[in-house]
């Protein structure tokens, strides 16, 4: 094992830069994923029958699958119908990039995760609380940024949370539709210098690294957002 | 069927994936039946603050609810057979199966799915209401009984609904086990997709065929909350 360490050291440069790319594959995801999913949300919640069970059909229909699936279908799917497309148009081929491919199918997946998030929050807050702000003058754009949305962050962190970890695991996938993020580099690593368990564990604590900083990140979070609720002790009630 | 072939494509997808359809229920099954049987005397250890147990047990957790399952695959599948002994086990001929992904795969499901299990049991156990316990132990039950009698029981059955969720996620799982080239669903899908190119046939079949084992997991789940949370429905 500690003979791997030479060889880790030579190859950590291209490691750390997939890490680079799995952070930013996340991020970029999870922004994309929350602004689907206040869009999914809305819409379940709109009170217009078809918008209701379209977002329905959205959060149901993804979250049925696995990420896998959607990963695969939509990087080689959506390749062939834009090359119809060009060729239709005679325009020149235009080659999706596995790495939009990647942002947007974790997106689209997780924006199924985040819809029922932030539906469950925003039936979550009393009505007496909107009322409120209405009884106090306050439009409708001013009482969703003063009450409604932190409000509704403050249901929703516990499961924004969950759907950040899920997705930051779920990026290990853009390496199987050939992405070079931090998984594939320290995979090939390990075969090309046959100490393959040494490679893949550099990029299991990489990920711990990820997971450690998040969950230190929504404990501050979390605090912010409890802001004037006063804590009650664990336990039964 | 013959007239319209995108169709009919579709259906010859549909056939290939649903093929392979014993293989996935065979790794969810399997890898669920022996994630249970783990994760229960592991969440008994788990919510046990600060014993040397409940520590090992919180590392094992940590290590695998905190990374990808495709990265466990990897350091299960190409990592272990680099060990000594594991490549000397592999060389007995009664255990010419470690050769395959199946086995390797399956150990990785396994003890994923049980990490997580072990979180949601613990979680259970430790929300059991202080009444219980204290009227098991009026009763004059010992620790030991009064969790197997009065704790377990009752925690399982809170446990299912969060617990309903972990299956279907492992049944989801096991579509990763098409990258060490075992023949299930997904790998069904691949391979129709180098036979024919048509990715979006292949693919779509293979998600009906996931959200149809869905549906039926989530059915299933349903009438066993009915069954067994029937006391908490009626509570609300």
């Amino acid at each position: 094992m500690f003979d791997a360490l030479p060889l880790i050291a030579q190859y950590l440069p291209a490691i750390l830069r997939g890490f680079v790319l799995t952070v930013e594959i996340a991020v970029a995801s999870v922004l994309l994923s929350v602004l689907l999913g206040f869009a999914g949300a809305a819409m379940r919640l709109s009170g217009h029958a078809l918008l209701a069970r379209a977002g329905q059909a959205y959060s149901v229909l993804v979250r049925g699958v696995p990420d896998l699936i959607w990963m695969l279908m939509i990087y080689y799917s959506l390749q062939l119908v834009l090359n119809d497309a060009t060729d239709a148009l005679g325009w020149e081929m235009i080659e999706i990039s596995p790495f939009a491919a990647g942002i947007f199918t974790l997106s689209f997946i997780y924006g199924a995760y985040f819809t029922e998030t932030f539906r469950g929050a925003m039936l979550a807050i009393a009505p007496g609380q909107i009322e409120a702000a209405c009884a106090y003058g306050m439009g409708n754009l001013q009482t969703l940024r003063r009450i409604t949305f932190p409000l509704m962050m403050r249901f929703a962190l516990p499961g924004i949370k969950n759907n950040w970890l899920v997705l930051t695991k779920s990026t290990a996938l853009v390496s199987i539709i050939g992405l070079e993020d931090m998984t594939r580099l320290a995979q090939q690593a390990g075969s090309s210098t046959h100490l393959p368990f040494a490679f893949n564990l550099v990029s299991a604590l990489l990920f711990l690294l990820i997971t450690s900083v998040s969950l230190q990140l929504f404990r501050w979070l979390e605090t912010h957002y409890q802001r004037g609720v006063k804590m009650t002790v664990h336990g039964d009630e | 069927m013959s007239e319209d072939s995108s169709l009919y494509v579709f259906a010859q997808a549909l056939w290939q994936c649903a093929q392979a359809l014993p293989m996935t229920l065979l790794l969810t099954g399997l890898s669920v039946a022996a994630g249970f049987c783990m994760a229960v005397p592991l969440g008994i250890a788990h919510h046990r603050r600060h014993t040397l147990s409940a520590r090992l047990v919180r590392a094992y957790v940590y290590f695998f609810t905190g990374t990808p399952l495709l990265v466990q695959i990897y350091l299960i599948y190409y990592g272990l057979p680099g060990f000594a002994f594991v490549n000397d086990l592999m060389q007995i001929n009664a255990l010419a199966f470690l050769k395959d992904g199946f086995a390797w795969v399956l150990l990785a499901l396994l003890l994923n799915t049980a990490a997580y299990s072990t979180e949601i049991f613990s979680g259970a156990i430790r929300n059991t209401d202080a009444g219980e316990v204290e009227a098991a132990r009026a009763y004059g039950m010992g620790t030991r009984m009064a969790m197997r009698r009065i704790i377990l029981p009752s925690a399982l059955r809170r446990a299912l609904p969060a617990y309903s969720n972990e299956v279907i996620l492992t049944m989801h799982a096991t579509a990763l086990a098409s990258t060490v080239a075992v023949m299930e669903v997904t790998n069904a899908a691949n391979l129709f997709v180098t036979e024919t190119y048509q990715p979006f046939a292949a693919y779509a079949a293979a998600a009906v065929v996931y959200f149809t084992l869905t549906s039926t997991l989530v059915g299933g789940f349903k009438w066993l909350e009915g069954r067994y949370l029937r006391h908490v429905r009626h509570r609300g």
